[in-house]
């Protein structure tokens, strides 16, 4: 485990070291409390709108911290060759990679408590009201979320050479689960066969991002969903997770380094 | 006397990734052994097999027929590379990191504890004369710096086998004699040191055997006077053994 946590804390350091973080945060800032200052339509409930737009920023920033800071992990390890010495110790490949999910899905972490804290402390200024439950069950899903997209980024990182090629197929398959998935199972009876069997198959292979989403629980104050449910996403998410880290584990194990 | 490396007929093919392209053969047939306390230079010109050989040893290219040891222990098992370190040519640590930390890093994938890391990680800053950079960010380091700082993580662990990848490859003369100073000294700890290199003079002066390496072939090894030979240097005999014929100047 030592060493795993050691690989996880290099990605960490980069994560904070780096300005993407920064960058986007400060945006996410500088948006928000902008919407904030101003009362465009003197309506009382202007609130919610404001909260819908600081967690869609959020959820847009921690897809883009997620997915570019894990596809780019194992490229720059070889671009750089960082990859031999590191190889050439007792570290195993599939150490490397476990190290690498953790680092990622950790700094992802940091990147969501840092960005609920915000939108947090903005909602309150509004609503004198503090829902820590509901942040927490809509801070734990969506990191959970993130933990599937790192797991699945990562196995592109070492399917595709290009972490650019990476980033952006990887930035189409959430986009289309998250906007299109919820759907594919009332296209599929649409279908003839045997392209319905093809379609209800991939409506339920593929990971359904849209379950962890509850940005309406917050934004509309909404009670808190059950937490067996609660638990059963996150088992939902642990099991992708491991399928995609399986999956790269074995793509991993194969290719050469040299 | 014992020996720390050793590979036996070994052989690595490439499928080339084109189809017409017949299959390269990289390595055929390697017999080597490396000796405790030794520093072993492993020549060849480009494309001989020598990073290869190196890539062997370290697990990453596993072998078509033939078999590597270290410490008498099969290379495709992890716990053979506890004991060694590996210095690759042309490595970019990560920028990010100061050297202190990037010592740190690898010292905890050597299971180090916090107190061996603690005084280990000075030493060997001031072995490579780092110290005064310690803190200072691993981008910040010229061409020479982040090779020292590479030969660094290559000791964190007290290694008794070194493997060295062109250690000196696109280093300035003083760099060059920097590497080669620590060599010596590490030498004289009594280290076994198996390094390729093209800079034939180095090898002359620092290596107590060299092995010569031509098309995956091993063509000569020995020691450094008896494969020189009637030569006037070591590179004279290694442009003879590779089968080199000099052109008369016109």
């Amino acid at each position: 485990m030592n060493n795993i946590f050691a690989v996880a804390g290099v990605v960490i350091k980069e994560l904070y070291r780096r300005k993407d973080f920064y960058v986007l945060f400060i945006v996410t800032i500088l948006i928000c409390v902008m919407m904030a200052s101003v009362n465009i339509y003197n309506d009382a409930h202007i609130v919610r709108y404001l909260k819908e737009i600081c967690l869609l920023l959020i959820w847009i920033c921690s897809l883009v911290v997620a997915v570019t800071t894990t596809a780019r992990q194992i490229p720059a390890e070889r671009e750089n060759r960082t990859l031999l010495p590191l190889l050439a110790k007792p570290l195993t490949r599939v150490q490397l990679i476990v190290g690498k999910f953790l680092g990622c899905w950790l700094a992802c972490g940091l990147t969501l408590v840092c960005f609920y804290i915000f939108f947090g402390a903005l909602s309150a200024s509004r609503e004198h009201q503090w829902p820590l439950m509901n942040y927490f069950q809509a801070a734990m899903l969506h990191w959970f979320m993130l933990g599937i997209v790192v797991a699945m980024a990562l196995l592109g990182s070492l399917v595709f050479a290009a972490p650019s090629s990476n980033s952006t197929i990887c930035f189409v398959i959430i986009g289309g689960i998250l906007f299109a998935a919820r759907h594919l199972d009332q296209v599929a009876l649409t279908l003839r066969e045997p392209l319905r069997t093809v379609v209800y198959s991939l409506y339920f292979a593929i990971p359904h991002l849209e379950l962890f989403d509850l940005r309406d629980l917050v934004i509309h104050n909404w009670p808190l969903i059950e937490w067996k449910y609660f638990g059963l996403a996150l088992l939902y998410a642990l099991f992708y997770m491991g399928v995609f880290l399986v999956a790269a584990c074995q793509v991993f194990r194969r290719k050469a380094v040299n | 006397m014992t020996a720390i490396l050793r590979t036996e007929k070994l052989r690595v093919e490439y499928r080339s990734r084109e189809m017409r392209q017949a299959t390269k053969v990289a390595l055929q047939g390697l017999d080597l052994e490396v000796h405790a306390g030794e520093v072993f230079g492993f020549l060849g010109p480009n494309g001989a097999g020598k990073t290869t050989t190196m890539n062997v040893l370290l697990g990453f290219v596993p072998p078509t027929s033939g078999a590597a040891y270290l410490f008498g222990i099969d290379v495709r098992q992890p716990i053979a590379r506890q004991r060694i370190g590996y210095l690759p040519e042309l490595t970019y640590y990560y920028k990010f990191l100061t050297a202190e930390e990037l010592l740190r890093f690898y010292a905890k994938i050597f299971g180090l504890s916090r107190s061996e890391a603690d005084r280990r990680i000075p030493e060997l800053l001031k072995l490579v004369e780092l110290e005064h950079a310690a803190k200072r960010p691993i981008k910040s380091y010229s061409k020479g710096m982040q090779q020292r700082a590479g030969l660094a993580q290559a000791l964190i662990n007290n290694p008794d086998l070194l493997v060295l990848d062109e250690p000196t490859s696109g280093l300035d003369p003083l760099g060059r004699m920097k590497v080669r100073e620590i060599i010596q000294r590490l030498k004289n700890e009594g280290k076994t040191v198996f390094f390729s290199s093209h800079e034939l003079g180095e090898v002359e002066s620092v290596c107590d055997r060299v092995a010569i390496i031509h098309q995956g072939e091993l063509k000569a090894v020995g020691r450094v006077a008896d494969v020189t030979g009637n030569h006037a240097s070591l590179e004279k005999a290694f442009l003879q053994i590779i089968g080199y014929q000099m052109q008369p100047v016109s």
